[in-house]
């Protein structure tokens, strides 16, 4: 029996690119030769700047973005789901396993659909449910277990607030009783006091339904605290992976190490100096040769021998993966 | 050092359809030079609508109390009124930097234009003196290519040299005071932490008062002296920062601190506020955070208490709801 849900296998994702019409056509690698496995009932983090490949790579998971080359399996009780070929009627059946929650949940609710009609749309639409009653009950059902008020069912989502909308979001996507869940961004839009409420509430619902996540965020802190594994991409690659308590606590790559140095501490007298990362993120559009982050990276050689290095993830302990060049020089 | 800005007792209302609204109530505030007051709060708690009274910026259907003053070297600028005041604040004596910083770049005028533009409205130089100080300070905000990016457009430059852009405009005017509102909100954390070393840097070389809105106490404890804890448009704490953040007294400071997530204390469990901040609408009488008080006093519950600053260690000042109940 696999023991994984989703394994990623040397998947690039590239997009066409025209600056206009009369130039040349170009290719944009926004994910490039990622392996990833991701195992049942895991909570896996998927960390990175703006510009890294995370929403790329989790659509791709989801069948949402073309993959170029390589392999996505789901692999489901009976069935495997191959998403680099996949035809229609198994993308019908594929997108009641696997959802989506989205970031910003004003911009995800219909202001015109009542909350039982939003939450029950993906029901109506993967004929799920044969009758009303039947669909009534699951919406209820879904909807007590994201502790939603269910006298507000009638109500319209403007009446809500951001924590409540979210609440309302996430009810929509695990309506369908999904067993795979990509959370892009989905507490980044929320004041403090409603992202712990919402965080909670992602993980007692994976203990109810046991679902797996892909938890996509660019808050190293929040992620530190919901997540058990971690991957850290950056410019389509992934440069590190471990599980949680070891990635923060035992960092290698040096991306990692100025990522998490960067996180302002809550302590005033912690006056830590975050490992400053001269620069941006490059354009993907030009990305370096050899070692992408080798532009950046305060241990790159003076002689620039990282432009040849090879990307590649080595074992450095046990389900500590990190990139090679990254492991010599941090 | 003298004091920069002195708010004292401001509320500030609107008038909307569904009746006049309270955003703040009964603020008072002060900031020296050389000083960072940090403000913060959830959404529509009133940080940003506090900030805007300073520089008159809140819409048309906007009340303020008759006996509100805001001094700025020793005018109120809330009874300013003439085009050539208001201009003194604007820009001259006080700057403002926004959150999203494509937003307040106007995307057809290139940027150094609009930098000389605001520089010969409040200096008396030429144009070429404007471009010459635009230059200099785009290069001072950590910018390569200066001169490049003076011609180019907003959408031309990335997030993170947008909102330096921002940053160098702000300040090519020298001002006494900054508000900064949200400023590093949008940027990913190894900007963040470019842009709070930056405006450090240029707290201490022109000694500067700043106000700095922000929801992230991670970036206060980095960044201010002072912080000033808002809820529904009330202080209810307020205070030096180590102060405030290791021994906070009242329930809504001390619950904001327990939600967030902490990287060195990985165990600590995730504890939200209870509810959610009630709509403006239905803003409760007597102390505004009663109705998510973990544990409130029977007077507290009922509303009977009045709001207000009481000083509980030198400096540090807390609600007198908050002191008895937390």
């Amino acid at each position: 029996m696999n023991d994984n849900l989703v394994s990623v296998k040397n998947v690039s994702v590239e997009f066409d690119y025209q600056e206009n019409f009369l130039s040349k056509k170009q290719k944009i690698q926004a994910v490039k030769n990622v392996s990833l496995d991701i195992k049942k009932k895991s909570f896996l983090g998927l960390v990175g700047e703006s510009g890294s490949g995370k929403t790329t790579l989790g659509k791709a998971i989801l069948g949402a973005n073309k993959i170029s080359s390589g392999q996505v399996i789901f692999h489901d009780e009976h069935t495997d789901y191959d998403l680099a070929n996949i035809n229609k009627k198994e993308l019908k059946e594929f997108r009641k396993k696997a959802q989506l929650i989205f970031q910003d949940p004003y911009a995800a609710l219909s202001p015109r659909m009542t909350v039982r009609d939003i939450i029950a749309e993906p029901l109506e639409v993967m004929k799920i449910t044969k009758s009303r009653e039947e669909t009534d009950e699951r919406v209820r059902d879904i909807a007590s277990k994201c502790r939603l008020n269910l006298e507000h069912l009638r109500r319209y989502p403007h009446a809500f607030s951001g924590g409540q909308r979210q609440r309302i979001s996430i009810a929509r996507s695990l309506v369908s009783y999904p067993k795979f869940i990509v959370a892009d961004e989905s507490v980044a839009a929320l004041d403090v006091s409603i992202q712990a409420d919402i965080l909670n509430l992602l993980k007692s619902l994976q203990k109810d339904l046991d679902l797996t996540y892909l938890f996509i965020s660019h808050d190293l802190s929040v992620v530190a605290h919901t997540c058990d594994e971690v991957a850290v991409m950056y410019l389509g690659h992934i440069v590190e992976q471990a599980p949680s308590r070891e990635l923060f606590t035992n960092p290698r790559h040096p991306y990692t190490k100025a990522l998490l140095s960067s996180i302002p501490s809550i302590d005033p007298d912690d006056q830590k100096k975050a490992i400053e990362l001269t620069g941006e993120i490059p354009s993907a559009m030009n990305p370096p040769s050899g070692c992408v982050f080798r532009t950046r990276c305060p241990h790159a050689s003076p002689d620039g021998k990282e432009a040849g290095i090879k990307m590649g993830l080595v074992e450095v302990s046990p389900g500590h993966w990190v990139d090679q060049c990254g492991v010599n020089c941090g | 050092m003298s004091t920069l800005l002195d708010i004292k007792n401001l509320n500030v209302q609107f008038d909307t359809d569904e009746g006049r609204i309270v955003a703040v109530e009964n603020i008072s505030l002060s900031v020296k030079a050389g000083e960072v007051l940090g403000v913060v709060g959830e959404s529509g708690s009133g940080k940003s609508v506090t900030a805007k009274s300073i520089m008159q910026l809140n819409p048309g259907n906007t009340h303020y109390n008759e006996d509100a003053e805001i001094i700025i070297d020793g005018e109120n600028t809330l009874k300013f009124t003439s085009k050539e005041d208001l201009k003194k604040i604007r820009g001259g004596k006080v700057s403002m930097i926004f959150q999203e910083p494509m937003a307040s770049f106007a995307p057809a005028i290139k940027i150094g234009a609009q930098m000389v533009e605001q520089l010969l409205l409040h200096k008396p130089i030429d144009k070429k003196e404007a471009k010459s100080i635009s230059v200099d300070m785009l290069k001072r905000v950590g910018i390569a290519d200066a001169e490049k990016r003076f011609n180019q457009y907003a959408f031309e430059l990335s997030g993170g040299m947008r909102q330096r852009a921002m940053i160098a405009m702000a300040l090519s005017t020298m001002p006494k005071l900054l508000l900064a509102d949200e400023p590093t909100t949008a940027l990913d954390v190894t900007i963040q932490a470019q842009v709070i070393n930056l405006i450090k840097d240029i707290i201490k070389e022109y000694q500067m008062g700043v106000m700095f809105i922000t929801h992230d106490l991670g970036v206060i404890a980095q960044t201010a002296d002072n912080v000033a804890v808002m809820y529904l448009g009330v202080i209810v704490e307020k205070g030096p920062v180590r102060e405030i953040i290791k021994n906070p007294k009242h329930p809504y400071t001390r619950g904001l601190l327990k939600a967030l997530p902490d990287i060195n204390n990985l165990d600590a469990p995730l504890q939200p506020i209870p509810g959610s901040i009630p709509s403006p609408l239905e803003r409760p009488t007597g102390c505004v955070f009663r109705t998510r008080c973990p544990h409130p006093t029977q007077e507290g519950k009922e509303g009977r208490i009045n709001m207000g600053l009481i000083e509980v260690s030198p400096g540090h000042w807390v609600d007198r709801c908050g002191v008895n109940c937390g």
